[in-house]
């Protein structure tokens, strides 16, 4: 049980030996979504990534609920459940808490993580069960024809609020972090190299692992996040979260600031030892609050990689570990002792 | 003094007092001593829903029923022949219920002024003579009860905790049960608290004493163990029937258990008893909210295990879509709900049958169910191997519809040889079943109509289900018109096509004109009344319901057999709204929906009159 406690993401899922290529994961579907949108690239990049996890593939499952983002498992060969809206964190928990052996992945838009999920979303990221969560944030309905989302901006113009949504967004790092969840990160469509890293610490991660993916929808909410795409300024606004290393983007630097808050200041003003050093692993989830705060006002500077990845027991291990334990104080049940357990008589 | 023994075929007793009297508990240990004598009986328990209503008001009484008997009996009775009525609340709002010249056990230290006002007792009723009409035992059960305790270290009111069991002392001698089990009862329930343990063995047996040594008693009554089928016993309430059933169906299935569950009265004690059994592999998930326990349960199920839901109404209606995508990913999936008084909150601790439609038509789209209803506490335990067994042959999700009678109330009950249980296994597939080492998942068994069900883990059967429509056969997504209309034809033949036992009539001599029909927990109360019909000389038919999706082949046959077919329902007429639709039958209805079962003598009447007219 020790083992099942210490053992890191996929430890409990069995590996094959054969060599598996981005072929492997490609079912024979014709992948429908909107030429152009993001979830393409999101698509090539887990597919792509997958081989190097070397699992075997029928122990890879992938569950969604409702919307563009979720018509995902369907595009890739493994088992897949395509669900109702909002759902698929409760269906992949118990099929996680019963099934240690597998690798399970849910996709999730906006809309479906946040509002109508918004409940299972949190209580899994509490629970920590064993699940990588991998959230396409295009901060707009699409499935539905572009309606404003619970992470788009106040004041959207959309068909269903023509004189701008009134509601302020959620920012789904800092909910993440406020729901006790042990690892949340942050990434984008457009930079695979960067998706992949990151995919890699959250398979590493035992538990439950919250992935925000920035993802384009060119249809009804193009170039949401062209600044950290554009060239001229993107290197300027992206501040790289890695682990030991201070949190800079190419002209930005994050301190504390004299009231104890983060501050972004001009790098060049600042002398290295003044520059916050990340520590993703931090128990106190302060700073990494703080830190998922720093891209207001919008696109002035957006932190970028693992905000958090702490070591806390998997609801998966923790349940078996219960179902151990009481075999091992009662031993295995057995039927007939149970029904005959009560207070009993017999008649003839 | 000697004092006279009277014999007596049966009795029915009711507790009754404020909810923190503790009046379910005197009743349970009565029904363990009435058990372990070996009468035969049934037990109703009834209680507000708030766990402490203002002390010694009428919404805060709470009460349990008991009825045993020398002979097999079919309902926890009528009306009682004994109240004990620990304050005037409780008094009142039970007397209504009572035959006359029944006996009244009151405790007198509760008759004070300021307990009369709170119930609109302008005298007291113990010195005017308004229960002139009832044999009426005045006992100061707080007084005696602190008395026989003064030598313990308690204080005054530790000591008034104990009444009850002073009243259950008196009332087990009243009634000749037996008292070592009460004792060893409080021995170990209080063993971290010897104090308590003896001063609540010390009233119990002051209770006792009273009975045998004061002169307001002076006869007690005997009523003979019931000559029941052989066999070892047990009692049982049916919402441990039912958690034992699930048990025993994850055992004869081969599959390990999961429960995905919100707490929900009266649907709660079912998450309580599985989650005390890990060792047979049970999973129990406290979800965040219904819609979850259903979802992970689901989700479970896809991996292979027997995922099970326990709700009541409430919690049925937010499962609605989750039940909707079992029914189209073809996945096995037991929804228990444990109805209770509708709509919205209604009473939660107040039983009905009014889900019935609810489970045959409350979800979006062509998704048919199948529906068990079990019709005794007892056979709670069949009906959830039942539920199992159609769950996992057919791949499906399956109804079972208990409710708040058969939750809480107990009755004495046959164990099963484990032996006999039914093997409901059924295989993982494991291979492909499509030309070239293709897997279909849609392909379907020819006879049951049931998909493969090829859980992740199994190599080369990799696939996708979900919501949207699939292609006959591959499982892929289709929006074509004919796949669709076949599809949604395919999903309802297979629940019209599942195996579901002959109907059986109980009509003695054959002759019989009027048929009285039933579902679910008014078994009890149809058979009693049958009963009386009979032994007055009437001819009457009886046929009750378990599998109300699909419906029992020769129903129609059996319907059409009689010149008058009789349903009573606690609800205002579902099943006869089923039953007139399939098969054009001009079924009687009788309906009352109080939140309590019928009592015998009602259905008796009314089953007369429509003998009686023409």
């Amino acid at each position: 049980m020790t083992e099942l406690l210490n053992g890191k993401g996929l430890s409990l899922v069995p590996k094959t030996d054969a060599k598996q290529s981005l072929k492997d994961f490609k079912s024979d579907q014709e992948v429908r979504w909107c030429p152009g949108c993001g979830d393409y690239a999101i698509l090539a990049a887990v597919q792509s990534f997958l081989p190097e996890l070397g699992l075997r593939r029928e122990n890879i499952v992938f569950v969604s609920g409702i919307g563009c983002s979720s018509r995902f498992p369907y595009y890739l060969n493994t088992y897949g459940f395509h669900s109702i809206h909002g759902r698929a964190p409760a269906i992949a928990t118990g099929l996680a808490a019963s099934r240690p052996d597998l690798s399970v992945w849910v996709i999730t838009g906006d809309g479906d993580a946040l509002s109508i999920g918004g409940n299972h979303l949190i209580h899994a990221l509490r629970r920590n069960v064993n699940l990588n969560i991998l959230l396409f944030n295009n901060r707009i309905y699409g499935l539905t024809k572009g309606q404003y989302s619970p992470t788009s901006e106040v004041g959207k113009i959309t068909k269903s609020t023509p004189m701008g949504s009134l509601d302020k967004p959620f920012n789904p790092i800092s909910l993440a972090i406020g729901a006790e969840a042990s690892f949340v990160a942050r990434t984008i469509d457009s930079d695979r190299k960067h998706l992949q890293s990151v995919l890699r610490e959250a398979t590493a991660h035992r538990g439950t692992s919250l992935v925000e993916i920035y993802q384009n929808c060119n249809i009804f909410n193009d170039n949401a996040f062209e600044p950290l795409k554009d060239p001229e300024v993107r290197d300027d606004i992206t501040l790289r979260l890695e682990h030991g290393q201070p949190i800079v983007s190419a002209t930005k630097a994050v301190v504390r600031g004299d009231d104890g808050a983060l501050a972004v200041v001009p790098r060049a003003e600042v002398g290295e030892e003044r520059i916050l050093v990340h520590d993703a692993h931090n128990p106190d989830p302060s700073v990494a609050f703080a830190l998922s705060r720093l891209d207001e006002p919008a696109f002035e500077h957006v932190p970028i990689g693992v905000f958090r990845q702490v070591e806390r027991p998997a609801y998966d291990v923790l349940m078996a570990e219960q179902l151990e334990e009481s075999v091992a104080q009662q031993g295995p049940g057995d039927l007939s002792d149970l029904l005959m357990g009560g207070d009993t008589w017999r008649i003839g | 003094m000697t004092k006279q023994v009277q014999q007596l075929d049966r009795v029915i007793i009711r507790f009754a007092g404020d909810s923190g009297d503790g009046m379910q508990l005197t009743g349970d240990r009565f029904t363990a001593g009435t058990a372990e004598f070996g009468n035969d009986l049934s037990t109703l328990p009834n209680f507000p829903a708030e766990i402490r209503a203002p002390a010694g008001t009428l919404p805060g009484v709470s009460s349990f029923q008991l009825h045993f008997a020398d002979h097999d009996i079919l309902t926890p009775g009528d009306a009682p022949n004994v109240l004990v009525a620990m304050n005037p609340a409780a008094l009142k709002a039970n007397l209504g219920d009572l035959p006359r010249g029944a006996d009244i056990i009151v405790n007198t230290d509760e008759f004070t002024k300021r307990n009369l006002q709170k119930v609109g007792y302008e005298t007291n009723p113990l010195e005017d003579d308004s229960l002139a009409e009832w044999r009426v035992h005045a006992v100061a059960l707080t007084s005696l009860t602190v008395k026989a305790l003064e030598g313990f270290d308690l204080s005054k009111k530790d000591a008034e905790r104990s009444k009850n069991m002073f009243a259950l002392g008196l009332l087990s001698w009243l009634y000749h049960r037996p008292t070592e089990h009460t004792i060893s009862f409080l021995q170990q329930k209080f063993a971290k608290k010897p104090e308590i343990a003896k001063a609540n063995i010390a009233a119990f047996q002051a209770g006792w004493n009273y009975g045998e040594t004061t002169e307001s008693f002076s006869v007690s009554y005997e009523v003979k163990p019931a000559k029941l089928a052989p066999g070892v016993y047990r009692n049982i309430s049916g919402n441990q029937a039912l958690a034992y059933g699930l048990i025993a169906a994850s055992v004869q299935a081969k599959l390990p258990l999961f429960l995905g569950s919100y707490p929900i009265t009266p649907a709660s004690d079912i998450l309580h008893e599985l989650s005390r059994h890990k060792r047979f592999g049970i999973r129990t998930f406290q979800a965040e909210d219904e819609i979850a326990g259903v979802g992970a349960a689901l989700g479970a199920a896809f991996g292979g295990a027997l995922g099970v839901t326990t709700t009541s109404g409430p919690g049925v209606a937010l499962k609605a879509e989750t039940v909707g995508l079992a029914v189209t990913t073809e996945l096995p999936l037991i929804i228990v709900d444990v109805q209770r008084a509708g709509p919205s909150t209604g009473m939660p601790t107040k039983t009905e049958q009014t889900d019935l439609l609810m489970a045959m038509f409350g979800r979006n789209g062509e998704s048919p169910v199948p529906i068990v209803a079990p019709m005794s506490p007892s056979d709670c335990f069949d009906a959830a191997i039942e539920a199992a067994r159609i769950a996992v042959k057919y791949r499906t999700p399956v109804m079972l519809l208990s409710d708040g009678y058969l939750a809480n109330g107990s009755e004495p009950w046959r164990l099963p040889e484990v032996a006999d249980l039914p093997d409901i296994s059924q295989e993982f597939t494991t291979e492909p079943n499509g030309e070239d080492g293709a897997f279909l998942p849609y392909r379907r068994d020819a006879d049951t109509l049931a998909r493969p069900w090829a859980i992740p883990g199994t190599a080369g059967l990799e696939h996708r289900i979900g919501g949207i429509e699939k292609a006959d056969g591959t499982g892929n997504i289709s929006y074509d018109p004919g796949n669709h209309d076949r599809m949604v034809r395919l999903r309802a033949a297979k629940i019209d096509g599942i195996d579901v036992p002959d109907l059986a009539v109980d009509d003695p001599d054959g002759d019989a004109k009027v048929l009285v029909i039933g579902w679910g927990s008014t078994y009890g109360p149809i058979a009693a009344a049958v009963r009386r019909i009979r032994k007055d000389g009437g001819k009457v038919a009886q046929a009750h319901l378990r599998h109300l999706n699909p419906l029992p082949a020769n129903t129609g046959e059996i319907l059409k057999r009689y010149d008058k077919v009789l349903l009573p329902e606690i609800n205002l007429g579902q099943l006869a709204l089923l039953l007139r639709a399939r098969f054009l039958v001009d079924i009687i209805s009788y309906n009352r929906v109080r939140g309590l079962p019928f009592k015998a003598e009602e259905l008796a009447g009314v089953i007369q009159d429509v003998i009686d007219s023409d």
